[in-house]
């Protein structure tokens, strides 16, 4: 018999610390759907960035027309035309208040809060405007900032009018087929063959130019591209063997589209109503350039920058401030709109 | 094939019949007679709604109504220019319009199908970042913005091009409304063609003809190029309506004297008339646009026709 003596020590039966535990395969890891795609977004740097400026867009939109102790149309007479001064920038030769005029003379720099005597003053040493005013006297900053709402609202209708109703049509359509099919596609043709202009156009014959026209207008046209990927989807899956079983266990035609199929391309459908969004904006811009958007004194960016265009020669200051708001929601709701569509599905190239 | 097209063609009809029907009923439920002078008496009101024919029943003058409307009667102007014929409104301003755009999708095609060629064969380099930042400026930013940096940059501060467009110089002074237009066109089918050019050309297909030895040429523009372009054809439909709206506000900003102008200022000015028939004219291009470009889809891909032909979807 071969005896071997066992000797425990007291260091045997301390427990293992947690650092010693080998570490799990993160590349192999678990992951759920959402975690999956949030990683992939987090990722794409366009994206994030992009998401970066509709956050920074909607907090300015929020608190920017209070910053400045102006409204969007409280007119200053004697403060028209003010290039834009902003309170230390003004040292460094820039913002400090001075425009170059381009008259038929030529061009002369001039800057209207300080003049040029110094015996003279003209009032203005302690106003700060930092987009300047308009030709009314009006303060750009608040006005641009207040016509950003309008451009937020807008993108709103557009996802709405997406979620609610070309995601049911498409929903409905693709899964029933046959007739309902039939039926729900000719009529979504029809509707599609009608330019939006046309709908715009009409629609402003019968009511006055304003919010609820456009909101009309879009909640008319822009459900059909919606209502296509929608069902696009729903015959992906529809044949599935997940749905048969549902139905087998006795599930309604609802249940299923809505508990079964919806959330399976829930993903797809978020992606496809933020391509929207700018599509919509850019409606509503354009509608406000030819004087058919939110009548006056409301602004909008669009109509701000109509109205700038008319002294955009000689202020060509008073357009550069909606442009580049307007460029930045434009620009971040399409790099989002294109990071979304990675993260859901990096197969999903062209859209 | 003939029941497609058949198809495609009954559909853009019931469409036309179906804006027809909108802008006829427009007219009709719109308050007011055109003969609400009080001193009219009945007699002389129902003489009156004879001589116009308004007083047949609702249907034999919706089709008289589409009579008059495809054979080009569209009345005449009420506040633009009184009592002319819209006709003759139309004669002047339509082929403007039509050469202004028809620059501006054929320039914006070809330089796109370029920059989108060049951004593909040349993938992650700088040609490539290029095109991929024309491509989201050219999305992102309406039309009026690019017409003003030129009518700022190029008219006004350089004076290489006339602030508006002049009748008698038609070409030389529709270099910035045509370039300003067509940027939107560059950057989508540059887009497009891209990504399209990007997936044939990492398809096993080409490997094989590449290995077979075919000069990069041949290999790009008669193997790549060929199918890259069938989904880009889809895109020139939404591509035209672009164009339209856009040309609105382009006219406006150069003040040519196209349809587009004329429908903004028939808008502004409330005449009905006016609105109307370009309302149709827009329809019936639009209509025809995508008529055309369904069937095209339909001969280049088989696949399309026999899916969407023959509803086993």
């Amino acid at each position: 018999m071969n005896n071997t003596e066992m000797n425990f020590s007291p260091e045997d039966f301390v427990l293992v610390g947690a650092d010693k535990i080998s570490h799990l395969d993160e590349n192999y890891a678990s992951k759920s759907y959402w975690r999956d795609v949030l990683s992939r977004f987090t990722k794409n740097k366009g994206a994030v960035v992009g998401l970066f400026f509709i956050l920074l867009v909607i907090a300015m939109a929020i608190i920017g027309p209070h910053m400045t102790g102006h409204t969007y149309d409280s007119q200053i007479i004697a403060h028209q035309n003010l290039a834009p001064r902003v309170k230390g920038l003004e040292n460094l030769g820039v913002f400090d208040g001075s425009e170059k005029m381009h008259t038929s003379q030529g061009s002369v720099k001039q800057n209207k809060y300080i003049s040029e005597d110094s015996t003279v003053t003209t009032g203005l040493e302690n106003t700060y405007y930092w987009f300047g005013t308009d030709v009314l006297g009006r303060d750009i900053f608040t006005r641009t900032w207040t016509g950003t709402r309008i451009s937020l609202y807008i993108a709103l209708v557009a996802v709405v009018v997406d979620m609610c109703f070309g995601m049911v049509y498409g929903l409905i359509s693709g899964y029933f087929g046959g007739k309902v099919d039939m039926f729900l596609q000719r009529f979504a043709e029809i509707i599609n063959g009608i330019p939006t202009l046309v709908v715009v156009t009409l629609l402003i014959l019968v009511f006055r130019p304003g919010l609820v026209t456009i909101t009309l207008a879009l909640a008319i046209t822009g459900w059909i591209g919606m209502s296509r990927v929608a069902r696009a989807q729903v015959l992906k899956l529809k044949e599935q063997e997940f749905i048969l079983a549902s139905k087998t266990l006795g599930a309604r035609d609802f249940f299923i589209i809505f508990k079964e199929i919806l959330p399976n391309i829930f993903g797809q459908l978020i992606v496809m109503s933020m391509f929207s969004i700018p599509n919509a904006i850019f409606t509503e811009a354009f509608l406000a350039f030819i004087g058919l958007g939110v009548p006056a004194p409301l602004a909008s960016l669009g109509s701000l920058i109509s109205d700038a265009f008319k002294s955009f020669t000689t202020h060509p200051y008073m357009i550069v401030f909606p442009v580049i708001v307007l460029a930045i929601i434009m620009l971040s709701f399409n790099m989002m709109a294109d990071g979304l569509r990675d993260a859901f599905d990096p197969k999903m190239k062209e859209m | 094939m003939k029941k497609y097209i058949f198809k495609r063609v009954l559909i853009s009809i019931v469409t036309l019949l179906v804006i027809l029907l909108v802008l006829f009923l427009m007219l009709e439920l719109m308050p007011g007679s055109p003969f609400n002078d009080e001193k009219l008496t009945e007699s002389q009101r129902a003489l009156l709604n004879a001589k116009y024919g308004l007083d047949q029943p609702i249907v034999i003058r919706f089709f008289k109504y589409i009579g008059a409307m495809l054979t080009g009667d569209f009345g005449v102007s009420y506040t633009i220019s009184k009592n002319t014929a819209i006709t003759a409104l139309l004669q002047t301003r339509l082929p403007v319009s039509l050469r202004i755009g028809g620059q501006a999708i054929l320039i914006g095609t070809v330089l796109g199908l370029i920059l989108g060629i060049i951004a593909a064969i040349k993938h992650n380099t700088i040609y490539d970042t290029i095109t991929t930042v024309i491509s989201v400026l050219g999305v992102s930013l309406p039309s009026y913005v690019f017409a003003m940096i030129l009518i700022y940059y190029m008219g006004f501060d350089l004076k290489w091009f006339p602030l508006l467009y002049k009748p008698e110089q038609p070409f030389y002074s529709s270099v910035l409304p045509t370039v300003s237009l067509c940027m939107f066109t560059i950057a989508t089918v540059a887009r497009f063609t891209r990504t399209e050019m990007l997936e044939v050309l990492g398809s096993d297909y080409m490997l094989l003809a590449e290995s077979k030895g075919i000069n990069s040429f041949q290999l790009i523009f008669k193997h790549a190029l060929r199918n890259a372009l069938i989904p880009v054809i889809t895109v020139l439909a939404p591509l035209v309506v672009g164009l339209m709206t856009g040309s609105l506000v382009i006219e406006k900003l150069f003040s040519i004297p196209g349809i587009g102008s004329l429908l903004v200022t028939a808008i502004q000015s409330n005449d009905y008339n006016v609105v109307v028939a370009l309302t149709f004219i827009y329809s019936v291009m639009y209509i025809g646009i995508m008529l055309v470009v369904d069937i095209l889809y339909g001969v280049i891909d088989p696949r399309i026709r026999l899916a969407k032909g023959d509803g086993h979807e």
